[in-house]
């Protein structure tokens, strides 16, 4: 990153990263719909779950494929505790716990056990522990309410009909034609734990430990060599990660008010963090939201232009399969793959590469 | 007339330069001896002619031939062997086995096989055996065996004497002295003792550049070269 | 202890686990005939994924390179497999037994066929780029797989599919009291067919020796004269070729298949692959057996546990040897 510090492209990425930010905070007056304000809350909690993912990948270069699975304990973890001890910020306080300490414990395990081999295998534990973790998640239903998952309601104040402010009348005040309601504390709880999660890790990875991360990245036997304890490092990375993830998954628990095993633990997520950090950019964190905003945006509304593609090529064959809404997937992998091919910076990478130093 | 001949060769690991600029003649026949600190860039020398790092620059000159840019099988076929540092066995296979790999079809020469027993006996004690559970030495010898298994113009030796006792490095040294009247041998040597009774040429390699080059024996004779060179302190 | 350890070393050292793991089963089941029943079960089950995960092990021990898409080509293979089968559903039903076999055959040959097919262009555009660099080999192989899931859900679509199997492999066999299905009888034989070939190829001929030294040293290899990136490319390809054999007959055995069966045994497949020890096929084969036999012993007394059963087998195993059971030497 040092040889990008100050080009041009640096400027442009962070500029957009500062514009993105300020849509988000100023999303519920900017897009007065459900199903825009659905897409900022997802782009919020995608930004600090895929930051945090890149945190593993970009800076210490591992691969795991259990990042969804921690994400699924946080949500869980807030799911099961809402249910059972009703809404209350007590029930999240301690849902966020038990899915922080779950984390962490697994965590723990996985790294010890496994961070000392090859990535490779690290790659593949992970997968195998992510599937059990969504098995489990299916069959324990007493628990986590099986394939059916649980709702539950959230704390008060994020009810739709919650009045924060009312106007003369005692109905709920607008402000530039917005609500006052709870859906709105509710964006700006997600909106604020989002930023204050991302601006911890983008102040981790500046700190000294960043510099460590780095050069276990780039030389892992010269940094061992210099005395880093490589698996030390990795583990709490590994740790750290698996800790933001729960708490991002939480906060979505809390936002959804519905969590099952589609929603926070499957493969698919996993696939999508992946692709997420991939085009955005592995190891600069600003890459995570610019990812993050592409696919969520993408996610929602590219299938309703493929739509249209595929009734344009009917009368094809085999084309209008690809252009199903549903094989967006598809078009997606391909870029996927050309990406890590001719561009592995990934998006935010290449542009702060591009430029004069200043 | 030298039979290989490296011209200003530059070779980076990863983005680390290791080597800065290679230049040397190596005559035909005999042993050539390159010497120089740990970390100077002797492994790295013969790994580049072997192909197995690229150079990213200059060039490698084998009998009028560049053969910087070939695949390691090519330059082997061309008539080079490699002794590496680890001694490459493969342990899971037997000494015949190990053998028998280095043959380009298959078969043994009778002729060389009978050679190669005259100079290392113990190979064919342990002829059936796993190659892991050979001592050192014996994995050297069967290192060494495989290099000459086919007929070769060139052998690139990395430290064969390293962790080997004094009575098997004698052994060593007469086993290289015989396939030195019939071959080139490039070696890379840290045992100055060992280098000296072998050497009739060579040179030191010091921070990826070639320091010095000449016959062995004015070099053995200049004490204080030596210490500039080879010494830990310096 | 000591003797007990020469002992056991002696008579096949951690080979035995499946014997020690079948006989605890056999005093926890009881019923003898049950056991027998899930044993053969697990055999046929284990020479399956044995199929499955041989080419990706192999593929691994000679290159370094990880396949995370390998799960396509087992997919692939099923559904090939299923579609020859169903196009042939006239020669199946066909008392003709050997007009059923000619359709077995066909749909396996296709399987294998397009494996092959598959494979080398897989090398060809997809690894041969990002040799030695694990990171973009994990990324891509998964891109890869994303797009290959994809394209099976164009072709044939979500639905379940019917697997018609042929007449002859239909119902099961008595031997006293206890039943045997046909069809897992020949599953076995096949994959145990495909060990013995593999195995003598490896341990009998000279490119078996060249892919055994490979496994070990690819660059000590390479430096005696030979293209290891040539044979690798026939490896890939016989490791793909195997892996939509190995779909091919769980299609069948399953009967009832989805888009999802890529995905699923990829889960068992790892595990099998770092249970086994990469790069040794005979790793593989134990690896493999110890799943299937696990898998019914596990599914039959606590069926809860099936799927969690592996993967406390397999930290378990991790943690006495990291390496896997049988890892071929480096």
């Amino acid at each position: 990153m040092s040889v990008s510090a100050n080009t041009t492209g640096t400027k442009v990425v962070k500029t957009t990263v500062l514009l993105i930010g300020a849509l988000l905070l100023f999303a519920p007056f900017l897009f007065q719909d459900t199903r825009a304000l659905e897409v900022a809350a997802r782009i919020c909690i995608f930004i600090v779950l895929v930051a945090s993912y890149d945190l593993l990948i970009g800076y210490t270069g591992i691969v795991s494929f259990a990042h969804i699975m921690f994400f699924g304990f946080g949500a869980y973890g807030g799911a099961i505790a809402l249910k059972q001890m009703g809404p209350g910020w007590d029930a999240v306080v301690v849902g966020a716990l038990a899915g922080v300490a779950v984390s962490l414990v697994v965590a723990v395990a996985i790294g010890l056990l496994s961070l000392r081999v090859k990535a490779i295998f690290f790659a593949m534990i992970t997968l195998a522990a992510a599937s059990v973790a969504l098995v489990l998640a299916s069959q324990l239903s007493n628990f986590t309410g099986g394939e059916d998952g649980i709702t539950y309601r959230a704390p008060s104040i994020f009810k739709t009909a919650t009045k924060l402010m009312v106007d003369d009348d005692g109905k709920v005040m607008r402000i530039f034609g917005v609500k006052m309601n709870g859906k709105l504390a509710a964006y700006y709880f997600v909106f604020i734990t989002s930023f204050v999660l991302f601006f911890a890790m983008v102040r981790l990875v500046g700190s000294p430990l960043g510099t460590v991360l780095k050069a276990i990245r780039e030389n892992e036997a010269r940094a061992e060599a210099i005395g880093y304890r490589v698996v030390s490092y990795r583990t709490f990375v590994f740790c750290i990660a698996a800790l933001v993830a729960s708490l991002s998954g939480t906060i979505y628990a809390i936002w959804l008010k519905y969590t099952g095993p589609d929603t926070v633990l499957s493969f698919s997520i996993m696939i999508d963090i992946l692709l997420m950090v991939v085009i955005g950019g592995m190891g600069t964190m600003w890459g995570a939201v610019i990812g993050a905003v592409l696919m969520v945006i993408a996610q929602y509304y590219l299938r309703d232009l493929m739509g249209v593609a595929a009734e344009a090529t009917a009368n094809l064959p085999l084309l209008p399969h690809l252009l199903d809404p549903d094989r967006w997937l598809f078009w997606l992998g391909i870029i996927f793959i050309l990406l890590v091919y001719f561009f592995p910076k990934g998006i935010a990478g290449t542009i702060m590469a591009k430029g004069e130093k200043s | 007339m030298s039979i290989l001949s490296l011209k200003a060769m530059k070779t980076d690991i990863g983005q680390y330069a290791v080597l800065h600029d290679v230049t040397l003649e190596v005559p035909q026949g005999g042993v050539f001896v390159l010497l120089g600190r740990n970390g100077a860039g002797k492994t790295t020398t013969l790994r580049s002619i072997m192909g197995l790092w690229k150079p990213s620059a200059g060039s490698v000159i084998f009998r009028g031939q560049d053969i910087s840019e070939m695949h390691t099988a090519e330059i082997a076929r061309l008539g080079i062997s490699f002794v590496p540092e680890d001694m490459g066995i493969f342990g899971g296979l037997t000494v015949e086995e190990n053998l028998i790999l280095a043959t380009a079809k298959g078969q043994f020469d009778n002729a060389r096989l009978a050679r190669i027993y005259e100079l290392f006996p113990a190979l064919e004690t342990f002829w059936t055996k796993q190659a892991w559970s050979l001592s050192g030495g014996q994995k050297q010898m069967l290192s060494v065996a495989r290099a000459i298994i086919e007929p070769r113009e060139l052998i690139l030796v990395d430290e064969p004497t390293k962790g080997l006792a004094p009575a098997i490095i004698d052994a060593m040294a007469d086993a290289f002295r015989e396939i030195a009247q019939t071959t080139t041998i490039l070696l890379v040597e840290q045992n100055f003792e060992f280098a000296k009774s072998l050497g009739r040429d060579m040179a030191v390699i010091d921070d990826g550049r070639i320091a010095h080059s000449g016959s062995m024996a004015d070099f053995a004779a200049d004490k204080p070269l030596q210490d500039r060179l080879l010494s830990l302190s310096a | 202890m000591e003797t007990i350890t020469k002992i056991v070393t002696r008579f096949g050292g951690v080979s035995l686990l499946p014997v020690a793991v079948a006989l605890l089963a056999f005093v926890l089941i009881g019923a003898p005939s049950s056991w027998v029943t899930l044993t053969i079960a697990g055999l046929a089950m284990g020479m399956m994924i044995f199929l499955m995960a041989s080419g990706l092990s192999l593929v691994f021990g000679l290159m370094d390179v990880m396949n995370f898409g390998h799960s396509a080509f087992i997919s692939f293979g099923a559904f090939i497999a299923a579609s020859v089968l169903a196009g042939l559903s006239g020669w199946l039903g066909s008392d003709l037994i050997i007009l059923n076999i000619a359709a077995l055959f066909l749909a396996f040959a296709a399987a294998i066929l397009f494996g092959m097919a598959a494979g080398w262009f897989f090398e060809a555009v997809i690894i041969k780029p990002v040799y030695k660099d694990h990171l973009r080999q994990i990324l891509i192989t998964m891109g890869a797989l994303i797009v290959a899931e994809q394209m099976i859900l164009a072709l044939w679509g979500g639905a379940p599919m019917t697997v018609h199997r042929p007449q002859f492999l239909e119902g099961s066999f008595l031997i006293g009291d206890i039943t045997i299905e046909v069809y897992r009888a020949f599953a076995f034989m096949l994959g145990l067919a495909v060990y013995v070939a593999l195995y003598l190829t490896l341990n009998r001929t000279r490119i078996g020796l060249l892919i055994r030294a490979g496994v070990e040293n690819r660059e000590m290899v390479e430096a005696l004269g030979f293209r290891i990136d040539r044979l690798f490319v026939g490896v890939f390809m016989l490791g793909s070729a195997l892996a939509a054999m190995g779909g091919a007959i769980w299609a069948g055995y399953e009967t009832l298949i989805t888009p999802a069966l890529g995905g699923e045994m990829m889960i068992v497949v790892f595990i099998v692959v770092i249970i086994g020890g990469l790069g040794s096929i005979e790793g593989t084969l134990l690896g493999a057996i110890m799943v299937g036999l696990m898998a019914n012993y596990v599914g039959y007394l606590a069926p809860k546990l099936a799927l969690t059963s592996n993967m406390i087998l397999m930290m378990v195993i991790l943690l006495w040897r990291p390496n896997g059971l049988k890892p071929a030497v480096k």
